[in-house]
């Protein structure tokens, strides 16, 4: 296998001389481990057993096809070359033979069947998601990953994962002069998951389909609003493993990646209780009465996270995207109206529901919208008048 | 003088004796009430052709922003819209009109008709199409842009489009109508309209694999049909087919889609296949090897195209035995399509073998297309699909069957019959150039992709890892050079052929070839076959 993986770098070298051509593509970058290597020519190499399995079945599969496209076009060439008219070559007659026709059904068939047998014992392992040691669910969202920890060591935890702001920035800016290894890669809170240990992840969405896929674990699950999924991995080293979501979710789906953080066993325990620690301090109590100047500072940090990506940050939107500076709505003296919106999304989920935001969140998002750009209302909104609105 | 822009050029300075009755109109009312199934032929081709320069430009748009990382072209949105309109444009709007083009051009001369059997509905057909292309065409236009949700159109992502959705829709409406119609004029007319004495195993390949190509398009436009008129109604009319907020199932789009979308995958293969298996015997001068076995073969995959669909849909989540079977059932399907493989080499073997351009195009054909189907292999076991699901080798996948295979044949087939159409040669060092540049392009476009996708770079996106960036410029400087290669051959090759510029063709320009189209003039009078002819033995001669 590693040898295989060898000669696949080594074959990535010498189209390096080729592709180093294309000199205004020669950035300083590296392979990115858990992640893509630069030309890389095969398949990230596997962290798990399943991706080690798929690996060895590609390869399977490739020895076989390039036998039989050499044995076939060994002969088409052959007769390509040496059966010309230009060579004096006069045709035969024959066209018909019922016994080559068999021969070269029965004998694919066989192939066929050949090339079935590794290939079920994969499908079955793979869709065996029983007996896991940690259960998480996976929420795809237009454009980030909601986790849960549903069952097993870290009950509870429950976090949202986004791009890295600054390399969404730095992609609008056309990437210039940016040569790092994990571009459009970075998220701000990864997936933590112990080393060694079997994880199972349930999918869903509560938008669009949304695809979890880290290649070198080998898993790809559709993430389906209204339903659930599930796969599993159980990594076998450390590290971190990318990936990135893949099935088209709108306009932001190259910016949804995946980062898996394996840590050992010790490690993941000390992460455990340091999030179960941050999560107690962090709970608001939704009947707490803000001040306004707190309502706004939070409520900054909130758009920022959330709704920039589309309003803008100068609130104007742009496009289908409605602008929130002097929006009718926002300016509202019916605080109810805004807060309705942010609840139950808008205009067939075009602006979506951001119910999963706690109320302070929202109040804060709201008051600071209200109390931004060209919009001077005064209003601001408490945690409890959002609670209030909450079915 | 040519058959292509001038109905009479046969018989220019023969006036006295214009047999032509009718009074065929002249001018554009020749086109618009065009029912001569030659001319509709020419307006499909040209109206294929046009649809694919702009599903190319919008191709080289996306090549464009990908050469480097980094959003430098287009945004996000836009880039969405680019991809999704390609891929409808060239499916919809290039391969299938441009196949139906064939169909009319030689199916009645190939089966001795004198006409498509309802000469007005093809005019109809064809027609419908216009409307629906300038909606598509245009919904760039329309307040928030085109559609952006890919041209699989899985819902609820189409629930969020804006109104272009709608009218892409309704245009697919139009396009599928027009198909099934088109569909049934070809059925009626193989059917009713073959001369007398060319039985069913007589028909020439290409009329074979037409005839089971129709079937399929009847059977399964009304299936998209029908998932259109769905999300439509989600969209518009409160109902709740896709949406889980109402119960609806988002898969079930996925499944009514692809219950459409793999038989149309063979639509849009198998008169390739016919094409190349006219070709291939003509050039090796030495019938068709296995003539049944290759009708058996190409029933035998439009039989399994319907199911197999599933295999699409890996990364849905289905239960095990599901995935076991489409695993099953896709796989089965590279038997009949190797079969058709071999019977091309075993045609070949020992033929006495020139090398122009149609048969150029066939032998390319039958080698990249090989490839696509020794990827589409892989693809179909569902462990490794795991990995490649939703990226670029899936991309390289369907170009390897969609671009060298539909379109090389396509131009196998232009080159092959153009002299029958337009009485006049094409530039034979002009094709060859077009040959080599267009099959070198396709893959230094191309080949990069596996690579990409095995390392696990998803599709449709707009920006990319910087691990990406080589190949991905590899492939957009192999794009421009196809684009380019395009144009050459719409300036160079088909422009001059339709003015009728070039050695005069003879009625069988190419000595192997067989067939009733052979048997008339170069170019096809306006009306051929107006009383059928009598054949031979092998019904691919005219006796009297």
């Amino acid at each position: 296998m590693n040898k295989m993986i060898d000669l696949s770098k080594k074959l990535a070298s010498g189209l390096l001389f080729i592709s180093t051509w294309f000199a205004s593509a020669a950035w300083a970058v590296n392979d990115l481990p858990g992640g893509p290597g630069v030309r890389e020519l095969n398949i990230q190499m596997p962290a798990t057993k399943i991706a080690e399995e798929q690996v060895w079945l590609h390869w399977f599969m490739m020895i076989i096809c390039t036998v039989i496209f050499i044995a076939v076009f060994g002969v088409m060439f052959y007769s390509i070359l040496k059966h010309r008219k230009s060579l004096g070559h006069k045709a035969a007659n024959f066209h018909d033979s019922v016994k080559v026709e068999i021969a070269w059904t029965i004998i694919p068939f066989i192939i066929v069947i050949f090339m079935a047998l590794p290939a079920t014992k994969a499908v079955v392992a793979e869709k065996d998601t029983s007996n896991a040691d940690l259960t998480i669910k996976a929420t795809g969202q237009q454009w980030k990953w909601g986790y849960d920890y549903l069952k097993g060591e870290g009950e509870g935890i429950s976090f949202v994962s986004t791009l890295d702001n600054e390399q969404r920035i730095m992609s609008n800016n056309g990437a210039k002069g940016v040569d790092i290894d994990d571009y459009l890669l970075k998220v701000d809170n990864p997936l933590v998951v112990p080393v060694g240990k079997k994880v199972r992840i349930i999918t869903t969405s509560t938008d669009v389909i949304h695809a979890f896929a880290v290649p070198s674990f080998g898993i790809k699950q559709d993430a389906i609003p209204g339903f659930v999924r599930d796969t599993w991995f159980r990594a076998e080293r450390v590290g971190d493993f990318h990936g990135q979501c893949q099935e088209l979710c709108g306009k932001e789906h190259a910016y949804m990646p995946i980062d898996v953080k394996v840590v050992s066993q010790e490690d993941y325990t000390k992460w455990v209780n340091e999030q179960q620690k941050l999560l107690a301090a962090s709970k608001d109590d939704p009947n707490k009465v803000w001040s306004k100047e707190e309502l706004i500072a939070r409520g900054s940090k909130v758009y920022a996270a959330n709704c920039q990506v589309c309003h803008q940050p100068n609130g104007k939107g742009g496009g289908p995207v409605k602008p929130l500076d002097g929006a009718a709505v926002v300016l509202n003296a019916d605080k109810s109206k805004q807060i309705m919106v942010l609840l139950n999304g808008q205009n067939n989920g075009a602006m979506p529901s951001w119910k999963a935001l706690s109320d302070t969140d929202l109040a804060a998002v709201i008051s600071f919208t209200k109390n931004n750009w060209s919009n001077k209302t005064e209003q601001i909104v408490q945690p409890s008048e959002v609670l209030a609105n909450r079915k | 003088m040519s058959a292509v822009l001038d109905p009479h050029g046969h018989i220019a300075g023969d006036h006295d004796h214009d047999h032509d009755h009718h009074g065929a109109p002249h001018g554009w009312r020749r086109w618009v009430f065009a029912t001569n199934h030659k001319d509709i032929g020419t307006l499909y081709l040209l109206f294929a052709f046009t649809m694919f320069l702009i599903g190319g430009v919008l191709a080289l748009l996306i090549r464009a922003e990908l050469f480097k990382p980094g959003l430098q072209i287009v945004n996000p949105e836009l880039f969405n819209q680019l991809t999704t309109m390609h891929g409808l444009i060239m499916v919809f709007g290039a391969i299938m009109p441009a196949f139906v083009g064939f169909a009319n051009w030689m199916v009645p001369l190939q089966i001795g008709a004198s006409d498509m059997a309802f000469a007005r509905m093809n005019n109809f057909s064809f027609w419908l199409m216009i409307p629906a292309a300038i909606m598509l065409a245009t919904s760039f236009f329309v307040p928030g842009g085109a559609p952006s949700g890919g041209w699989t159109l899985y819902a609820p992502l189409t629930l969020q489009m804006g109104p272009s959705m709608d009218s892409s829709i309704f245009a697919l409406h139009i396009l599928g109508a027009s198909s099934i119609m088109g569909s049934i004029n070809i059925i009626v007319t193989i059917l009713n309209m073959r001369a007398p004495g060319m039985t069913l195993m007589k028909m020439p390949m290409f009329v074979w694999t037409w005839l089971i190509t129709a079937y399929l398009l009847i059977a399964v436009m009304p299936v998209l049909a029908g998932a259109i008129t769905m999300t439509l109604t989600d969209r518009h009319f409160g109902t709740t087919f896709f949406n889980p907020a109402g119960g609806g199932d988002p898969v079930m789009f996925q499944h009514i889609f692809w219950f459409f979308g793999h038989p149309e995958v063979y639509i849009m293969i198998l008169p390739a296949f016919g094409i190349v298996s006219q070709i291939i015997p003509a050039f090796a001068r030495k019938k068709l090897f296995g003539y049944a076995s290759m009708v058996y073969a190409t029933s035998s995959i439009a039989i399994l195209s319907f199911i197999v669909w599933a295999h699409h849909m890996y990364a849905t989540g289905m239960p095990v035995t599901g995935q076991l079977f489409f695993m099953y059932a896709t796989m089965l399907i590279s038997v009949p399509t190797g079969v058709k493989v071999f019977n091309w080499v075993a045609t070949m073997w020992k033929g006495s073998m020139t090398f122009e351009t149609p048969m150029l195009f066939a032998v390319g054909f039958i080698f990249v297309f090989t490839m696509g189907g020794f990827t589409g292999l892989i693809c179909s076991m569902a462990p490794i699909d795991m990995q490649i699901q939703d990226t670029y080798y899936v991309v390289a996948h369907f170009h390897y069957v969609l671009v060298a295979g539909s379109l090389f044949s396509m131009f196998a087939g232009f080159y092959y019959w153009s002299p029958k159409w337009t009485g006049v040669m094409y530039n034979e060092t002009r094709g060859k150039i077009h040959f080599w540049w267009t099959i070198i392009a396709f893959n230094v476009t191309f080949f990069p992709m596996h690579f990409l996708g095995l390392a696990g770079m998803p599709r449709r996106y707009a920006d990319y890892p910087m691990q990406f960036a080589d190949f991905n410029a590899l492939a957009s400087v192999g794009a421009f050079f196809f684009g380019i290669a395009q144009v050459y051959f719409f300036f160079f090759v088909v422009f001059p052929v339709m003015r009728g510029h070039g050695e005069k063709a003879v009625q069988r320009p190419w000595d192997g070839a067989e067939g009733l189209e052979w048997e008339v003039p170069s170019p096809a009078p306006f009306h051929t076959f107006e009383n059928p002819p009598k054949l031979d033995v092998t019904a691919t001669k005219v006796i009297g």
